[in-house]
């Protein structure tokens, strides 16, 4: 439903990408590298109600607890505003994924070639959503090289996942992720637009 | 004896959750609209005067929209939870001094234009 009333300015639509990924595998990192600001927080405050894993029985007191995403800003053109999100680390925070992923054009999952079972669980996520995904293998100085084909072969990954190496730090190489991420959602739920 | 602002442990909260309850009079729900993260929302006319009744926060949002901007980005430059600004965007979409949109009902997922648009915006980074 769109909100309209008597005068209607236009608004851009809001198009969200996930960064997804173990802790510290550079997802604020990436969500800065491409983004026109800064990387900015915005904070969900939870109750009880959403957070299933934690016997708080025994608390009297009714908790809160915040959740924290870093996100950033891409304006495309006059028509069209990325967002990108970086996903909370937290696996008991993943009914907030829920609501990060609804709607989301895609996600990259940033792997961490020293820790590569972290990305087991944002894999598992996205292929049961049926979210489109990349594997970005964020290259960090001193990291075990691996070929991307012993990566994709660690995390069981099907042939038609894209994976490619990146440095997260560097504006030119993230957006080079997003990009191959979203001619791969395009294929899958639209057409090719070319190579 | 201590004094009035003083914590005790009867009485100790934490005013960084109680402020945003403060700040919607206690709602948790918008009056209008369902706004998720990425919903926009922009201004419509001028800025109103301090005898319209609105809070500061009210004021703030309406200064932060005088270009389209995101629930996360308001939450992030008011420093406050994306629930409590769901709930102050509802009263002022309900005044009328803000356009807003959802976002799921405009992104077709399946619109070929859209994935040209996204990938030529990035291209021009």
């Amino acid at each position: 439903m769109a909100f309209a009333r008597s005068e209607r300015p236009r608004l851009p639509t809001a198009i969200k990408i996930l960064v997804a990924g173990g802790f510290g595998a550079g997802k604020t990192t990436m969500v800065g590298a491409v983004s026109e600001t800064r990387p900015l927080r915005t904070e969900e405050v939870l109750t009880d109600r959403g957070i299933g894993v934690d016997d708080i029985t025994s608390v009297e007191a009714k908790r809160t607890t915040t959740v924290a995403m870093d996100f950033g800003r891409i304006t495309l053109g006059a028509d069209y505003v990325l967002y990108l999100f970086g996903t909370p680390g937290q696996e008991r925070f993943w009914f907030v994924w829920d609501e990060l992923a609804e709607g989301a054009l895609g996600a990259v999952i940033l792997a961490d070639t020293r820790r590569l079972a972290d990305c087991f669980p944002s894999v598992d996520y996205f292929e049961r959503r049926g979210t489109p995904f990349v594997v970005a293998v964020n290259c960090f100085e001193g990291s075990p090289t691996f070929e991307l084909d012993e990566v994709r072969l660690a995390l069981q990954l099907d042939p038609s996942v894209p994976i490619v190496m990146c440095d997260a730090r560097k504006r030119d190489s993230s957006r080079e992720v997003l990009v191959t991420l979203v001619k791969h959602s395009a294929r899958l739920r639209a057409e090719p637009v070319g190579s | 004896m201590r004094g009035a602002g003083e914590p005790t442990d009867e009485n100790w909260v934490d005013p960084e959750i109680i402020r945003p309850y403060v700040v919607t009079r206690g709602r948790t729900q918008p009056a209008h609209g369902k706004f998720d993260l990425i919903s926009m929302a922009l201004a419509v006319g001028p800025l109103p005067g301090p005898d319209a009744g609105l809070d500061p926060e009210h004021l703030r949002i309406l200064q932060i929209c005088r270009e389209p901007k995101s629930v996360a980005e308001i939450a992030a430059y008011l420093d406050l939870p994306a629930g409590t600004i769901r709930v102050l965007l509802g009263d002022l979409f309900d005044r009328e001094l803000v356009s807003a949109q959802e976002p799921r009902s405009e992104v077709d997922m399946h619109d070929i234009k859209m994935y040209r648009a996204v990938l030529d915006g990035l291209r021009s980074l």
